[in-house]
């Protein structure tokens, strides 16, 4: 770990002297501030609502654990949660695989690579309303996506009024829009692998394959573990470009978790139910991220 | 790693293949925003714009409002970014350089609540925004997110490696903390301060989740907030969103291009690792 050993380092040479010792405090007051208003105290104020009946208007009304069992019966959540769930089920190896692949073949010594690069890197500068407003263009009723399907002999389809191809396009328009900065991660990963061990399995005489299977992938362990991570919470955070996209629609079958929060707290003013069911939300995401921590670590030696 | 003939030929076809498709979305958007509202919604789809057309452009900006919420976006991107560079550069100067009761304990908070996704406190945030008196101003859009815990833990990371002796000899002379901090930590920083403003840059005009908290008012909206707000509307003016998104696509692309080697090949050799 880094920290201890930095610490160690910086408790040998300082000698401010005592009469400055709060010099430090103040040079960090301004970001903890900052951090204690909009981080810190909003998640005791969620975590109180939760177990409050409150319309942001009249007097909270405490219930106990009246939201979470209310949440528990509810369907619409667990159905949001669960398509959220199916969606990251599907983006999170799409991604990781994609990225890992384009990565691969980017660090080969071709030509053109840094234009490649920033072709696939491009798309994650783009927000993500405009990302999802792109999409909403392709595959609306008269956009290209339509064409091409009646050009091969098919039926036009109503890609965002379907509920099956509504999915689709969020999924597409994800991998699109998120490829690039996971490749950027992997071609750094894979960059930092040692070009000896490599050498030594060419001398071998391994195959591509095995060499991929034997040397990169474990080496490339702790890289892959924070890819799948990230997207993962990714996944699970998703709102903007869905709402740019399909607005949750057809019906409520692109509503995801956060849209779905979102909805019970503003429009229709239920502000602890949906506090409950953000602390839900940031549980099950802890729970990812502590499982792959432990999981990353348990492999490691 | 030396490539046989017909592999490196299926490379090339592979990667030209995806990034057309990955090409292909952007170009679309930016072509159609030059076609006439009839070629927009003419069946088959025509690529080239014929003819060429600024009207949606120039309706963007008397109807939509267009310029207001250009604007808007600028100042909260501009002053959010100076703030960030500001406030994380002390806060990490702080952290790499003193040896302080509860440091870790500070570092450690910072850095955890980049585990907490804004998504699942968006709700108290509303609360603390209100209470405060910054809901409807751009205040609310410009103060929180500027106290970045990537931003903080960068600058930490990239100051421990700045030598203890450089200080020290700078306090002999007499200089107080605050000129160390400003006539030597920053100038050293320069090039991690150019990396944090260009993502923080990205981050604030991209930015959706804290205008759609912070902001009501539609005099106030950001240009994100405003292209989602078109949409939820029955009748979609195709023409002026086409033409507003290409708009807003430009600062972020003309940044790309400046630092486009710090984004990508930076990026691949030194800032991920």
């Amino acid at each position: 770990m880094a920290v201890p050993a930095s610490a160690l380092k910086a408790r040998r040479v300082r000698k401010p002297g005592q009469t400055k010792t709060w010099i430090p405090y103040l040079f960090v007051l301004p970001n903890l501030l900052i951090f204690t208003t909009f981080i810190v105290i909003p998640m005791v104020i969620g975590f109180i609502y939760s177990f409050h009946e409150y319309d942001g208007l009249n007097p909270m009304e405490f219930v106990g654990f009246g939201n979470y069992t209310e949440i528990f019966a509810n369907d619409e959540f667990w159905s949001a949660l669960a398509r959220t769930a199916l969606y990251a089920l599907i983006v999170v190896p799409a991604i990781c695989c994609l990225s890992l692949a384009v990565a691969m073949m980017l660090i080969q010594p071709i030509r053109c690579k840094g234009l490649f690069r920033s072709i696939f890197y491009w798309p994650t500068m783009i927000s993500y309303i405009i990302v999802g407003l792109t999409w909403k263009w392709i595959f609306g009723d008269f956009g290209v996506f339509n064409y091409l399907m009646t050009l091969l002999g098919m039926e036009p389809l109503h890609f965002l009024s379907d509920s099956f191809y509504a999915n689709v396009s969020v999924i597409i328009a994800t991998i699109w829009s998120r490829l690039g900065f996971y490749m950027v991660i992997f071609m750094a990963g894979l960059q930092a692998i040692p070009n000896d061990y490599y050498e030594a399995a060419r001398l071998d005489g391994a195959s591509k394959p095995r060499v991929f299977l034997t040397i990169t992938l474990p080496l490339l362990k702790p890289t892959t573990v924070l890819v799948v991570m990230l997207t993962l919470i990714e996944a699970f955070k998703a709102y903007p470009l869905l709402f740019a996209l399909t607005g949750g629609g057809p019906g409520q079958d692109t509503t995801y978790i956060v849209q779905y929060i979102y909805e019970t707290g503003f429009a229709k003013q239920e502000l602890g139910m949906a506090s409950a069911m953000s602390v839900i939300l940031f549980v099950l995401i802890s729970m990812f991220t502590a499982l792959q921590f432990k999981l990353s670590k348990g492999g490691s030696d | 790693m030396e490539l046989k003939a017909s592999a490196r030929t299926a490379l090339y076809l592979l990667l030209f293949a995806m990034a057309a498709l990955w090409l292909f979305p952007v170009l679309w958007i930016v072509l159609s925003s030059f076609k006439t509202n009839n070629d927009l919604y003419s069946f088959p789809p025509r690529f080239w714009p014929e003819p060429f057309t600024f009207e949606h452009f120039t309706a963007a900006f008397e109807k939509g409002n267009f310029g207001r919420y250009f604007i808007n976006s600028a100042i909260v991107t501009v002053s959010s970014t100076i703030l960030l560079l500001l406030i994380n550069s002390m806060a990490g100067f702080a952290l790499a350089k003193y040896q302080f009761t509860g440091a870790t304990v500070l570092l450690v908070g910072f850095v955890s609540t980049l585990m907490v996704p804004l998504e699942v406190i968006m709700i108290p945030i509303f609360k603390v925004l209100s209470v405060l008196g910054l809901f409807n101003t751009l205040l609310a859009l410009i103060i929180p997110p500027a106290a970045t815990p990537t931003g903080v833990f960068l600058l930490r990371q990239y100051l421990l490696t700045v030598p203890e002796e450089l200080l020290e000899a700078a306090r002999m002379d007499g200089a107080s903390e605050w000129r160390i901090y400003s006539r030597i930590i920053l100038p050293i920083c320069k090039p991690i301060l150019a990396v944090l403003a260009i993502f923080s840059f990205m981050w604030r005009w991209d930015d959706f989740l804290w205008p759609l908290i912070g902001i009501s008012d539609p005099s106030l909206y950001t240009i994100q907030l405003a292209l989602s707000n078109f949409i939820g509307e029955y009748n979609v003016d195709w023409g002026s969103l086409l033409a507003m998104s290409v708009i807003t696509m430009i600062p972020v692309l003309v940044v790309f291009i400046l630092f486009q080697r710090q984004f990508v090949s930076g990026m691949v050799t030194s800032g991920m690792k």
